[in-house]
């Protein structure tokens, strides 16, 4: 468990689906492991990658769609892993020479290579990709329908939501009209490129398309994650503090673009919109800002208009980049033709 | 800071490396963690204390060099140490300070048997 934020890993779920893979790793660990006699250990479905031990400490819960399992704990039982440590030990005499290898990888290189093929998608589809973070609270959700709301008659729309439990965001997208994707991160604090491509296969945006990645409330872990998104979309509420880009500058540092959102209960606080946004800029001097209202939608035109016009840009990259491709198919097949 | 996700992005590393280049047991794992990186060294030992049982890393000392934040003062165009993202530059007092180093988290090198 991630001794700041409780952040685990092992039970992500796409639109309800368990996901495997490298964010669920620990699920490796399950074969060797004898199922528990506890409640739920027959009825995880087959192929599924819960990693069913310590029954003692487990916790059976029922999803919505009627699956029942029991959750591991993080720590693992000396008793599930005592051959381990047999073997760990016997290897580990005094007289074994040991040599030192150079490794130089970046610890979140294998997030960075998903990221990467995420981000290839989107360019050769054109799609606007955002990653919009923030504190749980701040009003993502509700932009994210006034924005659809106001854009779906011109642009193709996507959205995937990320949050620890319940898909109650992506229904409420839905409601909109738009296609929208739950992930649920179980114990994780954050969504990984790994999860994102999964929900891309799922969902197919259209070419041309926005595509909003609404991430988990949460200003600290996100800010780590690329998920091969164009850019990072922060949004801080004028009824949180002006001092909160410097409590957690990391995620000011990776967006390139705060929204200061609820400026219409401006006049019944003490908030100072100027402070928070030289703070903002204290820890990101780049940092675009937009102050607007998702509930008046005050200021929301200059949020359209720089969304419209990522769109624009991603179109037009698509196209030369399609024009290049097409350039170089017809040279080769000219090569091919001159060497027949 | 997520610092479960990234001991299992470690042990992910070191597998891949025992699989390369043929090694049964890691005796120390070294990592480079930049000071702006919002990585805490001891969330990170504990963490891959966790992950690692069971594995041939278990076991395996985890040593973390702490690599200094660096950044570049608009003001006095120079680079300077950075000790936070929000911090002034030590050498004017001014903002603002673009951060240009301290935030990497690498697998430098492993000892193994």
């Amino acid at each position: 468990m991630c001794t700041t934020c409780g952040c685990g890993t092992g039970e992500t779920h796409v639109d309800g689906k368990a996901l495997s893979g490298p964010g669920n790793v620990q699920a490796t660990h399950s074969a060797s492991v004898p199922p528990p006699n506890g409640e739920g250990a027959g009825e995880i479905p087959a192929g599924m990658s819960y990693r069913a031990v310590g029954a003692r400490h487990g916790q059976a819960h029922l999803h919505a769609d009627g699956r029942r399992h029991v959750h591991d704990h993080d720590h693992a039982h000396d008793a599930a892993h005592g051959h381990a440590h047999a073997s760990v030990a016997a290897q580990g005499s005094a007289t074994t020479p040991s040599r030192l290898i150079q490794i130089e990888r970046d610890i979140l290189a294998r997030n960075d290579g998903y990221a990467a093929e995420n981000r290839r998608r989107f360019d050769e589809q054109g799609i606007f990709a955002l990653n919009l973070v923030s504190s749980p609270g701040s009003g993502k959700t509700s932009l994210l329908c006034r924005t659809i709301d106001a854009l779906k008659g011109q642009l193709s729309i996507a959205v995937i939501e990320g949050d620890q439990q319940t898909s109650r965001d992506a229904e409420r997208i839905r409601a909109t009209g738009v296609a929208a994707l739950q992930i649920n991160t179980g114990k994780g604090c954050h969504l990984d490129a790994h999860m994102v491509g999964h929900a891309l296969h799922e969902l197919a945006p259209a070419d041309d398309s926005l595509l909003l990645i609404e991430n988990v409330g949460n200003l600290v872990c996100p800010a780590a994650f690329d998920l091969g998104e164009a850019c990072k979309v922060v949004i801080l509420s004028v009824t949180e503090g002006e001092d909160k880009p410097l409590k957690y500058p990391n995620m000011f540092h990776a967006a390139s673009l705060m929204l200061l959102n609820k400026v219409d209960l401006l006049p019944h606080l003490s908030f100072d919109s100027d402070l928070a946004i030289a703070y903002a800029r204290q820890v990101n001097p780049a940092l675009q800002v937009i102050p607007l209202s998702a509930t008046t939608g005050e200021g929301c035109e200059q949020w359209l208009a720089w969304l419209r016009a990522g769109c624009s840009a991603r179109r037009e990259q698509k196209r030369v980049t399609m024009a290049s491709l097409q350039r170089r198919i017809a040279e080769l097949e000219a090569r091919l033709a001159a060497g027949g | 800071m997520h610092e479960m996700s990234l001991a299992m992005g470690v042990l992910q590393i070191v597998e891949d490396a025992a699989r390369a280049q043929s090694f049964q047991r890691v005796r120390l794992v070294q990592l480079e963690i930049g000071a702006l990186a919002a990585v805490e060294p001891e969330a990170m030992r504990f963490c891959f204390d966790a992950v690692s049982r069971g594995t041939l890393a278990e076991g395996a000392i985890l040593e973390v060099i702490e690599v200094a934040g660096q950044g570049l003062c608009f003001n006095c165009n120079m680079t300077v140490p950075l000790a936070a993202l929000y911090d002034p530059c030590p050498a004017c007092g001014g903002h603002p300070v673009q951060a240009t180093g301290g935030t990497e988290m690498r697998v430098k090198e492993l000892e193994v048997e």
